[in-house]
């Protein structure tokens, strides 16, 4: 039964993901018939590579530590206080996880850069900095963490923290002993997503830091794409694939502690209004934060987008209707909307398939094997989208499957990136679906099908938006993939987005702030119905 | 071939039951119907992301002789030639646009072409026939990568804007420029081996030794240098940029006046004019193409007229059919490069990698 629910997810990740991966390192590793295994000790050794390692790991490690930092107080806030416009709040906080680099490195660099809002106040400009970048991996990933944290700490009894208290426990005590322990693999897991993100990270990287910086997935875009030096990029992608690799079995692990048993309690009961100077002052804090870090560059885009040559309004967006005068698109830019939107809903139902049938095979808890499996579904989250990219051209390249010009290479693309997504939505849920009333419905005559569709789907339905959802968005902002595959005639937003930005001229720059601005408008649309859909909030994300 | 194609992707999405796909499907072989016949009647062309044509000539095409063009953009100039060299002997399209002189003798070498010698080419200059005799690539457009300047800028500080590599180490253009990383950007390729003609072997490190010492400052790409720290461009005026001075394009400044509402009536920015490095962009066609009779068609048709004429307001490119003519936008705002600084493209292909290396480790640290 199992087996049969893993077949497909694995056949799809075998075909459009293992296969294209290992063709393009075998292909870098071995050259006429021949292994080249020493290129890795070469490479590895290498002073130039060395400093691209120390750089992506301690950016990473100082990124994480910094978005702890910042997002931890916003995930306690989110989860207990109850204050006017939190779900709104929520759904802002996460847009920026969704938005591609392209559009949010501009919005940064406007807001840190020369002229930016810190150099008109005090004179510090922060572009080509670490700062920049650091910043910026807060800023997109702070929604990780509150998401994370603060959906299991929305359903911690507080009473437990109460009675510790009680029996004479002090304030910090009690938080010490009862909720930290609680919380911890939950901090762990996020702080383990958030250092897979950074430590993957790319447009932040490359818009940023300037070239001075390079990670180590910049390093492989630049080795394949720029180079073709398949060699090095062969062995620096078997590099990130270890650190991955490693990341990802802390991950698990620290996800089946978690999901060791807490007692936990609907959400809506825990959050009340903040009482006391102390609390008001927290959730005072805490907004600000939000508002400079998130809102502000989000409101940059805007701004420009509505800042006309004739005053502020609404010149950009109305020009989306038309095509240019040049020739960047063969449609009206407008139409990369409904491309993109179609394409998003594609992946979506591909995501959405595979990984529910995985997330059903792995429900029931299982051996070392089953383990691997869920791993091996989050590896595409830490593979650079060249390397699949590439992959797919020398292995998808004979019919049947010659889908090297398909359409469909692009929502199978995006879908890789939504199944992590799907899965971590699902299997919190579906867990907690208590085994014995299947057994009773077994018993009393139903088919597998059946009871599957009487006690599973209702349970799991609403989970099941919300996994779409979430794949629907992200898909909607994947760019790195997109690039390479999308047909010209049919760009997607974020293509759309950087295409305008290639070129020079004042409508070109306009309209790629007005079509960002929609992007993150249909983002935070999705998002903001998503939090109406939410009732369980042991998801990840 | 195409119905194959079309009965793999049913059969994925008829497997993983999903309605959307069937749906986006039936769009797509909507939109794409016109090729829907025998696979001859298309002709499909690979190029970079930059490749733009208007609608109205690929119609032409087709009526002049029955082939459609299908267009594939795949990443920025240099990505796209790699997936080609990958894809060699078994490539997505029939014609590759967009392999120019610094990335030539890596797609000649790697043997992806068919020579085939385009029909009219008798009307394209010598001197951008990198590949004469052999016409394994057609030589299409040439483009001039040139510091540009904001001309209000200048003319504020009453300083007459710099003309030549040697203004640019001045000390009154202290702090002025900025430039894009060689190692990944085009422009910025362009621009160092422009100083490596200027200067020569030996002289081009000791040149940007002074252009560090004046304050240089180097960003990772053009969208960065040119809408972000230029002064002079729309983009870089909303930003607040503050570097007068950019390396782009000899073609940036009718740009900018094309996509002005409402249209000046002088371009904002300007060109040094002694600064240039010229670009050759190629097209050749792909070895093992399914159909390279339409592919012979299209090569023909990329230098004719027609499609010379059309080209400088989609890609803003110079045509290298000595008799198109240029557009008004062109001429009347444009700069007029009568020198540029170039290294051959066995020259660049040998040297590259090391200029690169000794230029970051010059330059970036």
């Amino acid at each position: 039964m199992r087996l049969g629910l893993m077949a497909l997810p694995l056949a799809f990740f075998a075909l459009f993901f293992a296969w294209p991966v290992a063709a393009i390192v075998g292909r870098g590793l071995r050259v006429d018939g021949v292994w080249h295994l020493g290129r890795i000790g070469e490479v590895i050794t290498d002073p130039d590579i060395g400093h691209v390692l120390w750089f992506t790991t301690w950016q990473a490690l100082a990124s994480t530590a910094l978005t702890l930092l910042i997002a931890l107080p916003g995930a306690y806030v989110f989860a207990r206080f109850d204050f006017p416009g939190r779900q709104l709040l929520r759904a802002v906080v996460t847009v920026p996880f969704v938005l591609p680099t392209v559009v949010v490195g501009t919005a940064f660099l406007a807001l840190l850069g020369r002229g930016g809002l810190l150099d008109e106040l005090w004179g510090v400009r922060l572009d080509t900095t670490v700062w920049a970048i650091l910043l910026a991996h807060v800023f997109f990933n702070y929604a990780v963490v509150v998401r994370t944290v603060g959906g299991l700490w929305a359903q911690l009894d507080p009473r437990q923290e109460e009675a510790a208290r009680v029996l004479g426990a002090s304030r910090f005590a009690a938080w010490r002993t009862v909720t930290l322990p609680a919380l911890g693999p939950a901090v762990a897991a996020a702080a383990l997503m958030v250092f897979l993100f950074t430590f993957t990270s790319f447009g932040v990287v490359q818009i940023l830091g300037g070239p001075t910086f390079s990670t180590l997935e910049v390093e492989i875009y630049r080795q394949t794409a720029q180079l073709l030096d398949l060699p090095t990029a062969a062995v620096l992608t078997l590099v990130q694939f270890a650190a991955v690799g490693a990341v990802l079995a802390v991950h698990a692990w620290t996800v089946r502690r978690r999901e060791s048993a807490l007692k936990l309690v609907d959400p809506a009961r825990t959050a009340r209004r903040p009482r006391g100077a102390g609390q008001w002052t927290l959730l005072a804090a805490v907004l600000a934060v939000v508002a400079v870090l998130i809102l502000l560059p989000l409101g940059v885009l805007v701004a420009r987008s509505l800042d006309t040559p004739d005053g502020y309004g609404f010149g950009y967006f109305r020009s989306l209707q038309s095509v240019g005068a040049g020739g960047t698109f063969l449609v009206p830019p407008l139409e990369a909307v409904w491309n993109s939107v179609q394409y998003a809903l594609a992946a979506t139902g591909i995501a959405v398939v595979v990984g529910g049938l995985a997330a059903a095979a792995l429900t029931r808890r299982g051996g070392r094997l089953v383990r691997g499996f869920d791993a091996l579904l989050m590896l595409p989250l830490g593979v650079s989208a060249v390397t699949v990219g590439f992959g797919f051209l020398i292995t998808l390249d004979r019919p049947p499957l010659d889908l090297r010009t398909s359409w469909i290479l692009v929502p199978l693309a995006q879908a890789l990136v939504g199944v992590p997504f799907v899965v971590r939505t699902m299997l919190p849920v579906l867990r907690a679906v208590d085994g014995r009333l299947r057994e009773a419905a077994a018993v009393l005559g139903a088919s597998p099908l059946r009871v599957w569709r009487e006690v599973d789907l209702p349970l799991v339905r609403r989970a099941l938006l919300i996994a779409a959802g979430f794949a629907f968005a992200v898909s909607l902002g994947e760019f790195g993939a997109t690039v390479f595959i999308a047909r010209p005639d049919r760009p997607t937003l974020p293509v759309a987005v950087a295409r305008l930005l290639g070129r020079a001229g004042d409508l070109n720059y306009g309209q790629a702030m007005a079509l960002s601005t929609i992007l993150m408008v249909v983002c935070a649309l999705s998002l903001l119905l998503l939090e109406h859909l939410r009732t369980d909030r042991t998801g990840e994300f | 071939m195409r119905s194959t194609k079309k009965l793999a992707a049913g059969a994925l999405a008829a497997a993983l039951g999903v309605s959307t796909l069937a749906a986006c499907g039936g769009k797509d072989d909507g939109a794409g119907k016109s090729d829907g016949g025998t696979m001859s009647k298309t002709v499909t062309l690979v190029s970079h992301d930059s490749f733009a044509a208007s609608d109205a000539v690929l119609k032409e095409f087709t009526a002049q002789t029955g082939y459609t063009v299908k267009v594939l953009k795949s990443g920025d100039a240099g990505a796209a030639l790699n997936q080609e060299i990958l894809t060699k002997g078994s490539p997505r399209g029939d014609v590759f646009f967009g392999v120019d002189n610094t990335l030539l003798s890596r797609a000649l070498d790697n043997g992806i072409f068919t020579p085939y010698e385009a029909k009219g080419l008798a009307a394209v200059p010598a001197a951008v026939q990198l590949d004469q005799g052999r016409h394994r690539v057609t030589p299409i457009d040439t483009g001039d990568i040139c510091v540009n300047y904001d001309k209000k800028y200048f003319a504020d500080k009453k300083l007459s804007p710099p003309s030549s590599f040697a203004d640019l180490i001045k000390p009154e253009y202290k702090n002025l420029l900025v430039t894009e990383n060689a190692a990944t950007s085009s422009p910025g390729l362009g621009f160092l081996l422009g100083s490596a003609a200027q200067y020569g072997d030996d002289g081009w490190q000791d040149y940007w030794k002074k252009l560090k010492d004046n304050g240089v400052k180097v960003v990772d790409g053009w969208e960065q240098a040119y809408n972000q720290d230029f002064s002079g461009s729309a983009g870089g005026k909303k930003a607040k940029g503050d570097r007068p001075l950019v390396v782009s394009y000899a073609s940036s400044p009718p740009v900018e006046v094309l996509y002005a509402k409402p249209q000046p009536t002088e371009a904002p920015t300007g060109v040094a004019t002694g600064t240039c490095f010229r670009q050759t962009e190629f097209a050749g066609l792909l070895k093992g193409a399914k159909n390279e009779a339409g592919g012979k068609a299209l090569l023909d048709f990329l230098i004719s007229k027609k499609f010379q004429e059309d080209m400088p307001l989609n890609m803003f490119v110079n045509p290298v059919l000595k008799d198109a003519k240029l557009p008004e936008l062109f001429t009347k705002f444009g700069a007029t490069v009568t020198e540029t600084h170039d290294v051959a493209p066995e020259k660049i292909s040998k040297n590259r990698e090391q200029w690169v290396k000794s230029w970051s480790s010059l330059v970036l640290k």
